[in-house]
């Protein structure tokens, strides 16, 4: 049963996600991802010119080549923003979409890798998304990398992680340290909240963290207006969240 | 010219131990004949994802079908994970070759070519990568300084399976904006479809039409099967089942709970 608290999440972490996709060109939402993809068509509201692209989403889909050419249109450059979610992320960057406990034997084990193999190597703008900020998905070390959050010199790498949004916090990835660095915390939520619940280190300002921007009164009214009526074919039950029907 | 025979000797040709290649839940899957597959007892497959798989590989895991899968992901998408895969991965009754989704394309691109192997990017220092002894890292001959890049092998399937909706007499089939399953009929040896409707007309004859038909020249069989890929969707046909699904991914949760669900979906 959907809750006011969950439709005003789902508000918040759209206008968050919209916030780190501002200025890009182009943007794409891979399959399942209703708070991304909500995301992405405010970011498309508040600048009309950014082209965007939503897998499972027939009315924003324009892709004629079949399932490949989403990942043609990325190797090429042509992307410059992109959503992953990952069960686990590390301090590096690394993401692990495969994985608990051993390859061979897992604990957990999860769908797969997805597109990441390629995608986080060459779309620019890379926001990883976990909404679940825990030890248990922001860890030291990942068990499986499905991608890397760096390479080294030589290899060709023009893409990458370059925000992390979760529940809780958004962090900026600085890749000449190759280290995440607190951008901001949600309202509500504490540094020290924030520092219990994340694996891993990361870099952090001194003084009180900014905090993170609530969506205006015209973002929700978009994301419960004409959003949510875009999102019905994709994602009926988000969109019905989303109205509060 | 490829003949339109029913269902059962459609799913007749996949023979055991055959490597099987199939779209992703939202892209034209032949359930009905999984369903003739598993009632058959097809055993020991080579499954590949194309580039992913859901419902239908968590059924034919189940059903103790598989003993190879090749996939980018397994999921139920919104219905959450697959829930017998899930298992099958940590009690290690099937191998596992995870891949990552332009890899699958760029190996089925390699096939439909006749080339040994299509060069990607990304993949460079991941775990993907080092479960994969099949893919290799090669110094871009032409290139002036240092460039590593992954070679994907070509993924020649023995056979190709999927569901459209329409074919016409002559065995051409239209699959509309699902053009992977063009590239995957260009890389089989055998291509299997199942359709919603057999028409009357050439449906190379319509222009329109036309870029979107996988001619009959890459086609092994076709058999009717109205609403066959239910309780998947069809696109542009019928959306998925969500009660049905929802009622999977619950029940397949135990052996046990699986067992039951397959007996009556089986009939």
């Amino acid at each position: 049963m959907a809750t006011l608290a969950d439709r005003q999440t789902s508000l918040f972490l759209a206008s968050a996600l919209a916030d780190v996709f501002r200025g890009v060109p182009t943007l794409a939402i891979g399959a399942n991802s209703p708070i991304p993809a909500a995301a992405a068509l405010l970011a498309q509201h508040r600048e009309p010119s950014m082209r965007v692209s939503i897998l499972g989403s027939p009315a924003h889909n324009p892709y004629t080549n079949g399932g490949g050419e989403l990942f043609d249109y990325a190797a090429e450059g042509r992307l410059a923003c992109f959503v992953l979610g990952a069960l686990q992320i590390d301090g590096a960057g690394n993401l692990n979409l495969v994985s608990v406990g051993d390859y061979d034997q897992p604990t957990v084990r999860y769908p797969g890798s997805f597109g990441s193999g390629l995608l986080y190597y060459t779309v620019p703008r890379v926001v990883v998304f976990r909404e679940d900020h825990s030890p248990r998905a922001l860890v030291e070390r990942v068990d499986f990398v499905s991608a890397t959050g760096t390479s080294p010199p030589g290899v060709y790498r023009p893409g990458g992680p370059a925000y992390l949004v979760t529940g809780k916090a958004v962090f900026r990835f600085d890749r000449e340290h190759a280290q995440f660095a607190l951008q901001s915390v949600h309202p509500g939520h504490t540094l020290d909240e924030v520092m219990a619940a994340t694996g891993f280190h990361f870099a952090c300002a001194d003084g009180v963290p900014a905090v993170t921007a609530l969506p205006s009164e015209q973002d929700c009214r978009w994301l419960t207006g004409p959003i949510a009526d875009a999102l019905l074919g994709g994602y009926p039950e988000f969109a019905r969240l989303l109205t509060g029907d | 010219m490829p003949e339109s025979v029913p269902l059962d000797a459609l799913v007749g040709r996949i023979r055991d131990g055959q490597s099987l290649a199939v779209p992703s839940d939202v892209g034209g899957v032949s359930m009905a004949a999984t369903r003739a597959l598993i009632r058959r007892g097809v055993r020991r497959l080579h499954l590949i994802g194309v580039p992913t798989s859901g419902l239908q590989a968590d059924l034919l895991i189940g059903a103790g079908c598989v003993d190879l899968l090749e996939a980018s992901a397994v999921s139920l998408a919104e219905h959450g994970v697959a829930p017998r895969f899930t298992d099958a991965i940590r009690s290690g009754a099937i191998q596992m070759r995870d891949a990552t989704c332009p890899a699958v394309h760029a190996g089925l691109v390699a096939a439909e070519k006749g080339v040994p192997f299509m060069p990607i990017r990304g993949l460079i220092g991941s775990d993907l990568l080092r479960h994969r002894p099949d893919w290799q890292v090669i110094d871009n001959p032409l290139a002036a300084e240092p460039d590593p890049i992954v070679l994907i092998p070509a993924i020649r399937p023995d056979t190709v399976l999927f569901h459209a909706p329409l074919a016409d007499r002559a065995g051409n089939v239209w699959v509309g904006m699902r053009r992977e399953l063009m590239v995957m009929a260009h890389a089989a040896r055998e291509t299997l479809v199942t359709v919603e409707r057999i028409v009357d007309t050439d449906l190379l004859a319509d222009p329109q039409r036309a870029p979107a038909v996988v001619p009959s020249l890459y086609v092994s069989a076709v058999a009717l099967a109205p609403k066959g890929a239910w309780p998947l969707a069809l696109h542009g046909e019928y959306a998925a089942d969500d009660e049905c699904l929802r009622a999977y991914a619950k029940a397949a949760r135990s052996a046990q709970g699986f067992r039951d669900w397959l007996d009556g979906y089986l009939g």
